[in-house]
């Protein structure tokens, strides 16, 4: 798995621990990591799996315990200095002063950083004209998304190397979020390196990789689809007119493997090849009706739900 | 160093967009100030004066009316006996009741000495201790009155006369607004530098805001003097308006000069900033923020001698009182103003205000250090 990676990876995280309140907490098990020059990676786990954690580490808010991190050949504990100026790093939570316009939020991460909105425009040109007929609002008014958007334009208005983007999609609209990643595709064309944490699937697929973590550990890391190729069962749709019961009943069925609740319909795996009519019959018999059973191709979840069942 | 100064005016331009801290700036001292020394005053007038007059004597009607016509005491209940004015004092009706015994006037003239009985309601012990202290002042004054339209005069006094006059200085009138005002006025900046310097940085931590801050190249020291140096402009402003107020509203003018007060201050403002500096390391959201400053501010104010003089205090409450920078606050700015203190004699005070502002922000800043 580790070929993929080019000569000069961007970010290098060797024997990574972290724990919290006196090691009794621990958020970080052991994580080795390598990030390609230039790579869009996706991290992407349950809650309190420490991605949050590892963004943090990354952008030199808190001290690993154990490992060696460095980030575009900088170490995060001895040269965070040096790292701040080239890192990019929008946090989960909206985190930009409310009480300030568009325009003055901006400015004010341009002019810590050294520089002014005009000197980085061609990075920002795109997000920006999008914020430009709100750039007198306060930040407090905007949309979700349009946060979103300012919160990733302070991000680059220094021209990082490297972007940390914790959530940056979570509770946006999809048309936003569709707009949003649009935005990362550009900047992945001008070679920036991105580590994005996202909770939506789709979005993990558009990455070159997607780094699986959980309970602080890398559970698995692999393109889209190797990951998905990788699955190896046959996987089934079911839908009847009972879909809550539907669902008990798959998981009682004996040759069942795994069943989940996927939106519109169960997703199952089994343990032996079956035939798609015997489960039929035997639905029939729990009394479902319209009962539709397909065989279907696996997604980015149905490969991280298996994972995590594993 | 243009980066600081951009620093400096986000805080200024955020201040300026907060209603509430403008709002608060213009009306808290002021309404401080008009409502605290009327309502604190220890000055008590008309209080209610219950009699019991079982004499109806020339000497008792004069007595009462002396009582009534010093401003002290009204008359508020002539009662047939001892029992009826303790009910009106029950009742909430009295304050004060003067018992004057059957046959008080004889006494007086052929004994040479009679009793009276004073009974005052200590419910509010201030109130019960002044009033008692009144009626005293009252009945010797009216006791030597009626001795001296006794006696023939020779052409030397028999007795040696003396008399005491007494000489209140810097407040001969003891004019309890003259005390109050600059002690306010302290407390005033107090909480300026204190309580709102503590909850502007706690509102960088509750909003996430903190993390952006400490991803950027901005250095902490910039950051936290970005956050100290509006709220120490916004305590002079403070000050200021405190002092236009005290002028326009009590016509208190400073007897010493002005410049030493805000000189002080000025030190003063460094110190209570590192203790609102301290607060926020302590606290993650604006909730604990004002409660712990709530609960310093308090202990500070009242161990500060603005109501009581920290002379009268118990030994362990001197401690407090001295281990507290309020107290030296309040002792400068009426030392300036009411008695008239230059800066020399001030100056032993800012050494200690001084000490305590390296205390305070070393602390603080040292705390800052470790919380990231």
């Amino acid at each position: 798995m580790e070929k993929s990676i080019s000569s000069n990876p961007a970010v290098i995280i060797q024997g990574l621990r972290k724990t919290y309140e006196n090691k009794s907490v621990t958020a970080i098990k052991h994580l080795d990591l390598s990030v390609g020059d230039g790579e869009l990676l996706a991290l992407i786990g349950p809650d309190g799996a420490g991605k949050t954690s590892l963004f943090r580490i990354l952008a030199t808010l808190i001290l690993p315990d154990e490992g060696m991190v460095r980030v575009l050949g900088h170490d995060v504990v001895r040269e965070f200095e040096a790292l701040r100026l080239i890192t990019g790093y929008m946090p989960g939570r909206f985190a930009l002063y409310q009480d300030l316009t568009v325009l003055e939020n901006l400015s004010f991460f341009a002019t810590v950083f050294n520089t002014t909105i005009e000197e980085n425009y061609d990075l920002i040109k795109d997000i920006y004209g999008q914020l430009e007929p709100f750039k007198h609002r306060r930040a407090s008014q905007l949309s979700g998304g349009m946060k979103q958007k300012l919160a990733l334009c302070c991000t680059l208005v220094h021209k990082p190397s490297i972007l940390l983007l914790d959530e940056p999609t979570t509770g946006v609209d999809p048309v936003s979020r569709q707009e949003f990643w649009d935005i990362l595709g550009k900047l992945k064309e001008e070679g920036m390196t991105m580590i994005v944490s996202t909770p939506y699937m789709d979005e993990a697929r558009r990455c070159d990789r997607i780094a699986m973590m959980h309970h602080g550990e890398l559970l698995d890391i692999s393109t889209p689809d190797d990951l998905i190729s990788s699955f190896g069962k046959p996987l089934y749709a079911v839908q009847s007119d009972r879909m809550f019961a539907l669902l008990q009943d798959l998981r009682k069925y004996d040759a069942t493997d795994t069943c989940f609740a996927f939106g519109e319909a169960h997703h199952v795996t089994f343990k032996k090849p079956i035939e798609p009519a015997d489960l039929n019959g035997y639905l029939q018999m729990q009394g479902h009706h319209h009962i539709d059973i397909q065989r279907i191709q696996p997604t980015v979840e149905d490969c991280f739900m298996d994972q995590l069942a594993s | 160093m243009s980066t600081f100064k951009y620093v400096l005016a986000k805080e200024f331009q955020q201040i300026r967009r907060n209603p509430t801290i403008v709002r608060m700036m213009l009306a808290v001292p002021i309404i401080q100030l008009i409502v605290l020394p009327f309502a604190a005053d220890y000055e008590i007038k008309q209080m209610n004066l219950a009699v019991v007059d079982m004499d109806h004597s020339t000497y008792s009607r004069e007595l009462i009316r002396e009582m009534t016509a010093s401003g002290y005491f009204q008359l508020a209940n002539y009662a047939a006996s001892f029992p009826e004015a303790k009910e009106a004092v029950e009742r909430n009706e009295a304050d004060l009741i003067l018992e004057i015994p059957a046959h008080f006037e004889r006494d007086l003239v052929r004994e040479d000495g009679a009793t009276l009985a004073v009974h005052a309601n200590a419910i509010n012990q201030v109130k019960g201790g002044l009033s008692q202290m009144y009626a005293g002042q009252i009945i010797r004054r009216f006791n030597n009155h009626i001795r001296a339209e006794w006696l023939q005069w020779p052409r030397f006094s028999p007795v040696a006369l003396l008399s005491i006059e007494p000489q209140l200085w810097f407040n001969p009138h003891i004019d309890y607004h003259l005390f109050m005002v600059p002690g306010i006025l302290a407390v005033l900046i107090t909480m300026v530098g204190s309580f709102l310097a503590s909850m502007n940085i706690v509102q960088e931590k509750e909003a996430g805001t903190i993390e952006q801050i400490n991803v950027t190249p901005i250095k902490k020291y910039q950051f936290l003097l970005g956050k100290m140096i509006p709220f120490w402009v916004l305590g002079m402003i403070t000050l200021t308006i405190g002092l236009i107020v005290a002028y326009l509203i009590y016509g208190i003018v400073s007897v010493g000069p002005l410049w030493v007060v805000y000189a002080f201050s000025a030190f003063y403002l460094v110190a209570v900033l590192g203790i609102g500096l301290l607060i926020s390391t302590f606290a993650d959201n604006q909730q604990q923020a004002t409660f712990v400053s709530f609960f310093f501010v308090m202990v500070f104010i009242l161990m500060s001698g603005l109501y009581t003089p920290v002379e009268s205090m118990p030994g362990w409450a001197k401690v407090i009182a001295y281990a507290n920078p309020v107290t030296y606050m309040i002792q400068v700015v009426r030392g300036v103003m009411i008695k008239g203190s230059g800066f020399m004699d001030i100056l032993p005070y800012v050494g200690i205000i001084g000490a305590f502002g390296i205390f305070f922000n070393g602390l603080a800043v040292w705390r800052y250090r470790k919380t990231v």
